[in-house]
């Protein structure tokens, strides 16, 4: 058969931010609760026993530059405290962060400041916007921190606004926009000391639905220009899905798995993601080429009957869209033309509908 | 019952603070004598000019100064200007005008007093839990502490006069706007200050840029109170010899005048309303949570 992984990413790319057995013990002394975690006491019951409550536990992760890396999880879950770990607006109790390779732990206040002010950019879920200030002034609070000049601060603020689409807005108060622009003065006061690494914490989780597809698309298409290293934190499984390269899943400050968008809902690693996933339109998520893994054997091998021709990066919806326009068959090419195989509607109509089996590895 | 039971209060315990006090206080009138005289001749040669500057001040002028900063603190309203600027005319009629001159810069400095020292006092506060823990029933002990306890003491340091008044109006007023100071700061948004840190702001830029802009509502309220209590001690303070509009009353009650005491006592109470409408007003018009106008 004719599929790989081209997601699958771990191979080759270099690797930006790396998490290693990081935890996080909430609590009056909570280098005490190692041992414990060591031993693996479970959450409840270190709470129960010592009143220390776990955040996070034993994570370790590796995040390649340039991706966007989704961290998902229901509240309580740990994700919020796992991207303020990377940046130490939460100090972790173990463990190490490292930043191209230095650990960022290991850094005095001074030069903590210097990487939160030069290297990474953080966006909120409440947008965290002075109130009283325009949004000129938002946008340029990380570069007057950093000291540069005001004519400096505005001009590449201006080109910021513009970018995200507040063109006019400039001399506005916060207050007076909508959710979804304030969010976008968010973005691009993050975006305006041009970070290497966006840390985005439930950023679109406060907005409307329709804003926030909105938001989404905007995303992307910047992130397609800037190549950022993105940290994706969200409890919406379907934001995760559209939005991540890889997706983490976080539960009870546990890493539950990490994946591409394909391998978490074709191959959820338990139980839990696996409710999680259930009711995810895979019509969205999969790819033609992922669907051609659900053909019975040889069905995909018969290029003669193809009546039409689908992209292998099509969604399997686009997909299903063709066939029926068609009315037959569709040959899925790869890259230089090359046919992967045949998608019929059976099979097509079985990508779309299986229930995931939990992966046994 | 034991004997010891019916007995009245035992003789024997009795501490002697009464004794301690009044030796202290004599042990630093003695040693520090200097420095406090030093401190009253500043705080008066303040007074004097400040005192001067408003009796210089046509009268007209001041109403005019006043209407436009009730103004400019509404958010350009008129008529709280014109109304407001109309209570000092009033007093003007009352014959009062010189008096309520005196009251007002005696106000402004123990007001000014207030802000420099309590401000700081309240960002101190803010940043400590353990200075916040300390603090807090000495800001107690003061505001419940009666006036007259502490005008004594504050003669012997401070000499019978206008800066005997100032001290000792200051200690009534200050508690207010170390508590709102530190209050303000302790309620700024918790996200707002996380995106500050996590731009790399240092703790000075956080403080002038984030905190202290987003705490100036109640930092205003605080202000409107200190204000509010530094005119409730006006009466009181003409008892050790300060001027003004508090002595007119003190004339009004000492030879049974009612006129004169209504008259001085309703002074008191329009500068008060003034005051207030202007630093509520901008207690208002700086929050930035609030609707625009």
């Amino acid at each position: 058969m004719t599929n790989h992984h081209e997601e699958g990413a771990t191979n080759g790319a270099e690797i930006h931010i790396e998490v290693e057995d990081l935890s996080k013990v909430f609590g009056p002394d909570p280098e005490s609760i190692v041992p414990l975690l060591r031993d693996g006491v479970s959450k409840d019951d270190i709470l129960a026993r010592t009143g220390h409550t776990v955040g996070l536990r034993d994570i370790s992760l590796r995040i390649e530059r340039g991706e966007t890396f989704v961290v998902m999880g229901l509240s309580g879950s740990g994700k919020s405290t796992l991207v303020r770990c990377l940046n130490r607006l939460i100090e972790p109790t173990t463990g190490h962060v490292r930043l191209d390779g230095e650990d960022v732990l290991a850094l005095g206040p001074r030069a903590l400041r210097d990487v939160r002010r030069h290297k990474m950019g953080m966006v909120f879920q409440r947008f965290g916007l002075l109130p009283h200030r325009t949004v000129l002034a938002n946008v340029t609070f990380g570069l007057r921190v950093q000291g540069v000049s005001l004519a400096e601060r505005r001009e590449k603020a201006s080109a910021w606004i513009e970018r995200v689409g507040l063109a006019g807005y400039e001399q506005a108060l916060p207050r007076e926009l909508s959710g979804g622009m304030q969010q976008r003065v968010g973005l691009a006061r993050a975006l305006c000391t041009d970070p290497e690494v966006l840390l985005m914490d439930e950023a679109f989780s406060a907005l409307d639905p329709l804003i926030r597809r909105e938001m989404q698309g905007e995303l992307v298409r910047l992130q397609q220009e800037l190549s950022k290293t993105i940290v994706f934190i969200t409890h919406d499984l379907d934001e995760a899905l559209r939005l991540g390269d890889r997706v983490a899943v976080l539960k009870d400050g546990f890493l539950v798995q990490v994946g591409t968008p394909v391998e978490i809902v074709t191959r959820p690693a338990d139980d839990y993601v696996r409710a999680f996933v259930e009711d995810v339109d895979r019509s969205r998520v999969l790819r033609a080429r992922d669907a051609l893994k659900f053909a019975a054997p040889h069905a995909t091998e018969r290029v003669e009957e193809a009546l039409g021709r689908v992209a292998a990066g099509a969604t399997l919806g686009e997909a299903l869209a063709a066939i029926a326009d068609v009315g037959g068959p569709v040959a899925v090419v790869g890259r230089n033309d090359r046919v992967l195989g045949v998608l019929d509607g059976t099979t097509a109509l079985r990508a779309l509908t299986e229930r995931p089996e939990v992966k046994t590895s | 019952m034991p004997p010891f039971l019916t007995q009245p209060f035992p003789e024997a315990w009795r501490i002697p603070l009464r004794g301690w006090t009044n030796d202290g206080v004599n042990w630093l009138v003695a040693t520090y004598g200097d420095v406090f005289r030093g401190i009253t001749d500043t705080v008066l040669l303040l007074l004097v000019r400040v005192e001067r500057g408003l009796a210089a001040l046509p009268w007209w002028l001041v109403v005019l100064l006043v209407a436009a900063l009730v103004w400019h603190a509404t958010g350009r309203r008129v008529w709280p200007a014109v109304s407001l600027a109309g209570l000092l005319v009033l007093v003007g009629t009352f014959g009062l005008w010189s008096q309520m001159m005196t009251t007002l810069a005696i106000m402004l400095i123990a007001t000014l007093f207030t802000i420099v020292l309590g401000i700081p006092v309240g960002i101190a506060m803010a940043r400590s839990d353990r200075l916040k823990a300390l603090l807090r029933p000495l800001l107690d002990g003061m505001q419940t502490m009666p006036s007259f306890v502490y005008l004594v003491p504050v003669v012997m340091f401070f000499g019978l006069g206008n800066v005997a008044a100032i001290i000792a109006t200051f200690v009534y007023a200050v508690p207010p706007i170390i508590r709102l100071t530190d209050l303000g700061l302790r309620l700024v948004d918790a996200e707002v200050l996380e995106a500050a840190q996590a731009f790399g702001a240092s703790e000075r830029q956080t403080l002038t840029w984030v905190r202290l802009p987003l705490a100036l509502p109640t930092i205003m309220a605080g202000v409107n109170q200190t204000i509010m209590m530094a005119l409730a001690m006006v009466v009181l303070a003409s008892m050790i010899g300060a001027r003004g509009l508090g002595q007119e009353v003190l004339r009004g009650l000492q030879r049974g005048n009612v006129g004169l005491g209504l008259e001085a006592g309703l002074a008191i109470v329009f500068v008060a309303i003034v005051m207030d409408r202007v630093t509520a007003g901008y207690s208002r018009r700086w929050d930035p949570t609030a609707k625009g106008r």
